[in-house]
């Protein structure tokens, strides 16, 4: 029985002993110990947060760079394209207008030529007619100078008009 | 790191076995007449007593006298254990301030008048004594503060190395004691406890930790004659009792409220639950008095019976069985002190865990 009797001068010196050790381990020894692996862990962890940071910051300057020169490019693109549909606009919008005009020009000449040739036929035809009422008059004059020709004449005409 | 400490362990164990074969020795070479009682052999290693004695030279105990101190009715009374000439069987007296003293299996009597002997009635007790307060420096006293002292060296100094290095790197024995402390904090304060009251209880639980584990360990080193502080019900009763203490004092309504009308049940339920829970309270500090009384005693008395052998048979072919079955014991023996010290001090922050605990329905 006396081992599971406590002695009465073993818990007096063990609550003693016990309370004193932690009073005096705590000052000493736990605090500072546990103060400075505290310390070092939040270094540790705001030296590890600072550099997350410097590398989220170094990635979104990245991506910057990256947008801003993408951007850059989207624009040259654009205005590329714009100067190349400019240029292809302007060709085509010469070509038009040349072609209207040309086509105006061409249906002027056209016209005149026409005016020209109504009037050249006009004239040809007055030349025509009075060379012919010339010729007439002469062809008659002469004819009718003789009875013979004016027979011969009329018998041609009806030969003529029997071929018609 | 792993080598060091594989080395270290290797190392203790031998000297441990040494120290075992050397102590069997000693026993061996002075052939005792009468009959080896090995139960009192063991119950004498086992229990605490008033002398340290470190060995048996020709049949002379050699040992370290430690101071008596008794409060009896007529005042204080101090002398040196050295004063009952080894005697543990009543038979011789001290004479003091006119008190007369006899220590009988290492217990203190105060002799009546004329008596010369102490002598028991039926039921044990003492007829012509009486037992005054007996406050002495018993030998696992006197091991507690060696345990203290080193203690508070080796913590003290691995405090002071955190000043001197540049931003708190640990050298020196803080190398070696810093992962033990972070150990006690990161596996067993703040899963138990939480992370927002920890802090709190990290003293208590460091200084039971590393107390408890540096007295088994003391327990083991044969030379100091096994003083076996941690196991002796005693000192785990003062543990158990603080533990008891913080639990009750730290313990928030909802603590109270799960014992007395637990939540979320049915009322007989409640009316049911309230005086197991109540007498929960108090088995659970118990449990770990005896938890670590046991087996830290256990554990003593099955090397020391296993050296017994020796001695019983009376043969020294015994012996290296003995000395195997033992060395294999005091192996699984070390890693108990770790153990026990690890559940001592995890129950008492899971108790202390379960006494902050917030309501969370």
């Amino acid at each position: 029985m006396d081992l599971v009797t406590p002695g009465f001068g073993l818990v007096i010196w063990t609550i003693i002993t016990f309370l004193c050790l932690l009073f005096i381990l705590r000052k000493f020894a736990w605090k500072p110990i546990l103060g400075a692996v505290e310390d070092r862990e939040t270094g540790i962890k705001d030296a590890l947060a600072s550099a997350e940071n410097a590398r989220k910051e170094m990635e979104n300057l990245k991506a910057d760079n990256e947008r801003i020169l993408n951007e850059a490019r989207a624009e040259r693109e654009a205005m590329l394209k714009e100067a190349r549909e400019i240029k292809n606009k302007m060709i085509a919008d010469a070509k038009n207008e040349a072609q209207s005009q040309a086509n105006k020009m061409i249906e002027q000449a056209q016209t005149a030529i026409e005016s020209e040739k109504k009037a050249a036929m006009a004239e040809l035809r007055n030349q025509v007619a009075t060379l012919s009422v010339d010729i007439a008059e002469k062809v008659v004059r002469e004819e009718l100078s003789n009875k013979d020709k004016q027979l011969k004449l009329v018998e041609s005409m009806l030969s003529d008009a029997k071929l018609n | 790191m792993t080598v060091n400490t594989f080395k270290n362990v290797l190392f203790s164990v031998l000297f441990l076995s040494i120290s075992i074969v050397g102590f069997a020795k000693e026993e061996k070479e002075n052939p005792e007449k009468e009959k080896f009682d090995a139960k009192e052999m063991i119950m004498h290693h086992v229990k605490d007593a008033h002398e340290f004695h470190v060995i048996d030279i020709n049949g002379e105990p050699v040992s370290i006298p430690l101071p008596i101190i008794l409060y009896s009715d007529n005042g204080l009374v101090t002398f040196m254990s050295s004063e009952f000439h080894h005697d543990d069987s009543g038979h011789h007296v001290v004479e003091k301030n006119g008190m007369k003293f006899v220590k009988l299996h290492e217990k203190i009597y105060q002799l009546d008048g004329n008596a010369n002997s102490v002598e028991f009635d039926d039921e044990h007790h003492p007829v012509n004594a009486t037992t005054p307060w007996n406050l002495s420096i018993t030998r696992n006293v006197f091991m507690m503060w060696v345990s203290a002292i080193v203690l508070i060296l080796i913590f003290v100094a691995a405090a002071r190395t955190y000043k001197k290095s540049e931003g708190n790197v640990p050298t020196g024995i803080a190398g070696f004691v810093e992962p033990l402390i972070v150990f006690v904090r990161d596996d067993i304060a703040r899963p138990m406890i939480g992370e927002h009251k920890y802090k709190k209880y990290m003293p208590y639980l460091l200084t039971i930790f590393f107390f408890i584990w540096i007295n088994n360990i003391f327990g083991l080193i044969p030379i100091l004659n096994g003083a076996n502080l941690s196991g002796n019900i005693a000192f785990t009763m003062v543990l158990a009792l603080f533990t008891f203490i913080i639990t009750t004092v730290s313990g928030n309504a909802n603590y109270w409220k799960h014992i007395f009308w637990m939540p979320g049940v049915p009322v007989p339920m409640k009316l049911f639950l309230m005086p197991i829970e109540l007498i929960g309270i108090f088995t659970k500090p118990i449990s770990l008095m005896i938890r670590l009384f046991a087996n830290i005693t256990a554990g003593h008395i099955i090397i020391l019976a296993l050296m017994s052998l020796i001695f019983i048979f009376e043969t020294v072919l015994i012996a290296p069985v003995s000395v195997a079955f033992s060395l294999f014991i005091t192996v699984i023996e070390i890693v108990v002190t770790a153990i026990q010290a690890y559940i001592f001090t995890i129950l008492s922050a899971l108790y202390f865990g379960m006494a902050t605990e917030e309501a969370h329905h």
